[in-house]
């Protein structure tokens, strides 16, 4: 009987511990989870963007989700430049027919994946667009050819409504 | 101690130090044993409560006309500067208190790396005010963010995407800070929420560092254990009160041309054009105080690596206790060691500047010899000095290294029948 209580008491106590654990997890999650993007802020997920007047060689840059997101109607030279790099010579291997697939179009979000800086255009070794906050340098298709960023800038979900409009998100 | 046996002298004292023994501790406090040699170095400890209490006082009443909205936290900050009785006033102390509070620590962590201060039994002390440190500089970040000007944005973008260099939860855990997909009026929120609430936590802690150093007492310059109370020792009141309070009236002044003076001059242009997503300013840099570490993150050429180089430097202070293998705590008597340490400060200051230059070319390369210097100094050198450094013999007392004699009349016969 000396021996048998002991076993019963360890086994009430890690019980008790296991319940007290779960409590507190239940009640820090939602502490915690109030830090996330609301519903407010998850309803603006898509813009609609006319581009009727941008000419080629511009981009315009508008803001979806509180980002910038960089619209380049790009030059024949442009595309010619980006479709002709060898993957091997990429950082972040990927074709540009699979990030323009429209080619004479390229809308990406312009955020250097470094930490978050907004690239400047027609700037850098590439041709593209060049960080001024550590020094990355992008291609003319977004793609990171130099410096600590290390992918190419996102392409986000977008559309074509009709010719003129796209639907970002 | 003398204070256990303390007694009020008054009946209402007794009565009251009897249910919360409050005069006690006013009594310990006051008669605390100190040694007789700290020179001006040991005054900043005084002068970073100082600090503290300014912060504290001039941020609740900024806090009385602040707004922490995207749309209205710039205006409101300049309708601080405008409108606001006094409120420039508040503002700049309240701004170039941030630095000059940095620039006081600054000096007492670099006193402690010369006398050893972090030494055995004085360890906890020091990680104590590791920790102070480390929320000091949230608490310096989140500051900056408020005023809502390019620099804060950008500043704030650039730091809390520091965590998207973790692998796989990294980008979860920026959304989650941001509560958004940019930073944005959630982020001010909680920026303003944590930023009034991290003073309290280093009020509290800063209880706790003095507490523990009350119990081993002060280190000293000549870094020896001494004996408490004794003929090594003075009262903290008034011996070092005073000698404290005239070092804070010094320091005041350079507050008050700081305030006064030139204001604006470590502050950024760029934070009085307000926010804008669209548009990176062209040369970001954090305040001064950041700079050696703004410098070794970025002369890490990979993201991941340089985010973890960075975290290192500050995080490699905490071990410092057992970084440092010499059983000799003053620099005084380490004649290598010293001059290792000035190395060291030069190269903290090189990386601060090459963290406010442009990262390219020269400048990089030397950011990243002094960045390998840096870690080199805490990983190689110091455990290395102090199985091979030849000491210098330490005196007995803090009587005997400034008299040339000791209170032990013993010891004195000894050395001289030793000399003779």
């Amino acid at each position: 009987m000396s021996e048998k209580k002991p076993e019963r008491r360890e086994f009430l106590f890690t019980a008790s511990y296991a319940v007290g654990a779960v409590g507190v997890g239940a009640v820090v999650w939602p502490l915690i989870d109030q830090m996330n993007p609301d519903a407010s802020v998850k309803a603006l997920a898509s813009t609609e963007v006319d581009v009727s007047s941008v000419k080629p060689g511009n981009t315009i840059t508008v803001l979806w989700r509180g980002k910038p997101v960089f619209i380049r109607r790009r030059t024949k030279d442009e595309i010619t430049e980006a479709r002709s790099v060898k993957m091997e010579d990429l950082i972040h291997p990927e074709k540009d027919e699979d990030r323009a697939k429209n080619p004479e179009w390229l809308v990406m979000l312009g955020v250097c994946t470094h930490l978050g800086c907004v690239p400047l255009n027609d700037k850098g070794d590439y041709d593209g667009w060049f960080c001024p906050c550590h020094g990355s340098h992008y291609d003319t298709s977004g793609r990171i050819r130099k410096g600590p960023a290390p992918l190419n800038m996102e392409v986000p979900k977008y559309e074509f409504v009709n010719a003129n409009t796209i639907k970002i998100g | 101690m003398s204070d256990h046996d303390y007694t009020p002298s008054s009946k209402v004292g007794k009565w009251f130090n009897d249910r919360l023994p409050l005069l006690t501790l006013a009594n310990h406090l006051t008669d605390y044993p100190t040694p007789k040699n700290l020179n001006y170095w040991w005054t900043f400890g005084g002068i970073l409560t100082f600090c503290l209490i300014t912060q504290i006082v001039t941020g609740l009443t900024l806090a009385m006309h602040y707004i922490a909205h995207a749309d209205m936290a710039f205006e409101s900050v300049e309708h601080i500067m405008r409108d606001v009785n006094y409120g420039w006033l508040i503002r700049y102390i309240h701004a170039n208190g941030a630095s000059m509070f940095f620039l006081a620590v600054y000096i007492h962590i670099f006193r402690s790396l010369f006398y050893g201060s972090y030494k055995s039994p004085r360890e906890i002390i020091w990680i104590i005010g590791i920790i102070i440190y480390l929320l000091m500089m949230a608490a310096a970040f989140m500051g900056y963010v408020l005023p809502w000007g390019q620099m804060s944005f950008w500043g704030a973008t650039v730091i809390t995407n520091l965590f998207s260099a973790i692998p796989l939860v990294g980008e979860g855990i920026v959304t989650w800070l941001w509560g958004g997909y940019s930073v944005d009026n959630p982020t001010l929120t909680r920026f303003f929420t944590l930023h009034y609430l991290i003073p309290f936590l280093i009020l509290g802690l800063v209880v706790l560092h003095i507490w523990a150093l009350h119990v081993p007492g002060n280190n000293n310059p000549v870094g020896i254990d001494i004996k408490k109370p004794s003929k090594d020792t003075v009262p903290f009141h008034p011996y070092i009160v005073i000698k404290d309070g005239f070092a804070l009236l010094m320091f005041m002044i350079v507050f008050a041309f700081f305030v006064f003076y030139s204001p604006n001059i470590l502050g950024h242009a760029d934070n009085y054009i307000e926010a804008n997503p669209m548009v990176t300013p062209a040369h970001i840099v954090p305040e001064w105080y950041l700079l050696p570490f703004y410098a070794i993150l970025r002369s890490v050429p990979d993201k991941l690596l340089g985010v973890v180089a960075m975290l290192s430097a500050i995080l490699i202070l905490a071990v410092l206790p057992w970084l440092d293998t010499s059983k000799i705590r003053s620099a005084v008597f380490r004649p290598l060691y010293k001059q290792f340490y000035w190395i060291l400060v030069a190269d903290v200051l090189i990386l601060g500047y090459m963290g406010a230059m442009p990262a390219e070319g020269l400048y990089l390369l030397i950011a990243r010899v002094a960045t390998a210097y840096y870690f080199l100094h805490f990983l190689i050198i110091l455990p290395v000095l102090g199985f091979k450094e030849k000491t210098l013999p330490i005196p007995l007392s803090i009587t005997e290294s400034v008299l040339g004699g000791s209170p032990n009349l013993a010891t004195v016969k000894n050395k001289e029948s030793l000399e003779k």
